[in-house]
């Protein structure tokens, strides 16, 4: 049972909660006529403390696509976090309105520190290099798309590997499912944070290795995850020159890999995937962005108990 | 040599490394305290050279979990009608509060200022903690 309850972790997501997830995003792409009015009369507060497109207008479409509305800010400047208000008065304010609270924060813990000043639901929209659960519901809602089940393949997980909020959830759900291999490709500086190897991948016995360059690995791929090297996670602009181009994916090191390998990007992307990539039946980056919205209407069906 | 009397009712916390029980002290309020305490440092030690000790007067009832974390050496004898009635011996609590602060500058614990440090146990045999806000690990390891 979803209703009422905070999404700040991967792992407040279980598989049983991911699968009724999935079957009813893929009912509402079959439908969406029918979730049309479904959570009419009820009101989201989004909140926004750090720039984002594709999350923010995904949830809010969503909403706005089950008949439900919205209040927030995209820009914190805008509210009293500008004239120093601490974030429970700020979480405290909007609760008092609203009736589910989304919210995207740079500091990492935001959500959870945000969940404990209220009672109504918060879902995280990402906070810092931390957590991005519901960017890994939409990364499993276009791998069944793609290949019509969540297990036995390998995922190779590429680009910053440490700040990479959306892998570390992507992480932390999938190696839930039977037979995945992790194949998570990075330069040292970037590689994936000791607490990610420690607490899930070697508690959940999953299969993986770690290497240096794609085109050791890419023949091998079912599924390819490519990520940006997010220069706003770095301390100082020369590690990001040094480290930006490292990991790129063009039709060169395409011609090794599989037919049916499916490219998964969260976006933005910079120029880890060059644009010649995009109109290859493999590149499913633009159609995951749209699955987006219909997992995030999924989500916030469940959570408000409106199904 | 000081010499300070042995109580006959109250709480004794022995054995504590030479300087953290000044750290103690003070993490159990016990500077502003309004019954009898006495914090000793560098007593002679037959296991360990020196150590710290804290004798507490009359006082059967402190919350003592979170020092098995700042040191699970440490020995607490209460005592009672001038005998060892009870000695418990420390375990690492499952969770602990103010103790400790995160050190990830992205956590919100850096910003907030009146969050509560909370860790919550990950791993006992390595004494690893994590961050309850952003999951990074504390350990004495480093």
């Amino acid at each position: 049972m979803l209703k009422g309850k905070d999404i700040i972790d991967a792992s407040d997501l279980n598989k049983l909660d991911v699968e009724e997830l999935l079957i009813l995003a893929e009912n509402i792409i079959e439908n969406p006529r029918e979730y049309a009015d479904t959570c009419k009369g009820k009101l989201l507060g989004s909140l926004f403390f750090e720039p984002s497109t594709r999350t923010r207008l995904s949830f809010e479409s969503a909403m706005l696509r089950l008949g439900g509305e919205i209040i927030g800010f995209s820009d914190p400047d805008s509210s009293s976090v500008q004239k120093g208000e601490n974030l429970p008065d700020t979480i405290k304010t909007v609760a008092s309105y609203t009736d589910l609270i989304v919210m995207r924060h740079p500091k990492e813990g935001a959500p959870r520190y945000a969940a404990d000043s209220t009672d109504i639901p918060i879902i995280n929209a990402g906070d810092g290099g931390h957590q991005h659960p519901t960017q890994t519901l939409t990364d499993l809602l276009t791998i069944k798309q793609a290949k019509g089940k969540i297990e036995n393949f390998t995922i190779g997980l590429c680009g910053d590997l440490k700040f990479g909020r959306t892998v570390h959830s992507l992480i932390k759900a999938i190696c839930q499912y039977e037979g995945i291999k992790f194949v998570l490709i990075s330069p040292e500086e970037l590689q994936i944070p000791e607490y990610i190897k420690g607490e899930i991948l070697d508690k959940s016995k999953s299969e993986y290795r770690e290497v240096e360059r794609l085109e050791q690995v890419i023949e091998e791929l079912d599924i390819l995850y490519m990520t940006r090297v997010q220069k706003e996670r770095f301390f100082n602009e020369a590690d990001y020159v040094r480290l930006k181009d490292s990991y790129i994916l063009d039709m060169e090191k395409l011609k090794n890999a599989k037919e049916d390998l499916t490219i998964l990007h969260p976006l933005p992307r910079v120029n880890e995937i060059s644009v010649e990539v995009d109109s290859d039946p493999r590149a499913w980056y633009f159609k995951q962005m749209r699955f987006g919205m219909f997992i995030r209407m999924a989500l916030i069906m469940k959570i408000l108990g409106e199904e | 040599m000081l010499n300070i009397n042995s109580i006959a009712q109250g709480i004794v916390i022995d054995h504590i490394k030479p300087g953290s029980g000044f750290f103690i002290f003070k993490y159990l309020g016990l500077d502003t305290a309004d019954y009898t305490v006495a914090l000793i440092m560098n007593a002679k030690s037959k296991k360990h050279g020196k150590k710290d000790m804290i004798k507490i007067e009359n006082i059967l009832e402190l919350d003592l979990k979170a020092l098995g974390f700042i040191d699970p050496d440490i020995t607490i004898n209460i005592i009672e009608g001038e005998r060892i009635k009870e000695k418990i011996c420390l375990e690492l609590p499952d969770e602990i509060e103010d103790i400790i602060k995160c050190k990830n500058p992205r956590c919100i614990t850096s910003i907030e200022n009146h969050i509560v440090h909370k860790f919550i146990l990950i791993d006992r045999e390595k004494q690893r903690y994590s961050c309850k806000y952003c999951d990074h690990i504390h350990s004495w390891e480093g």
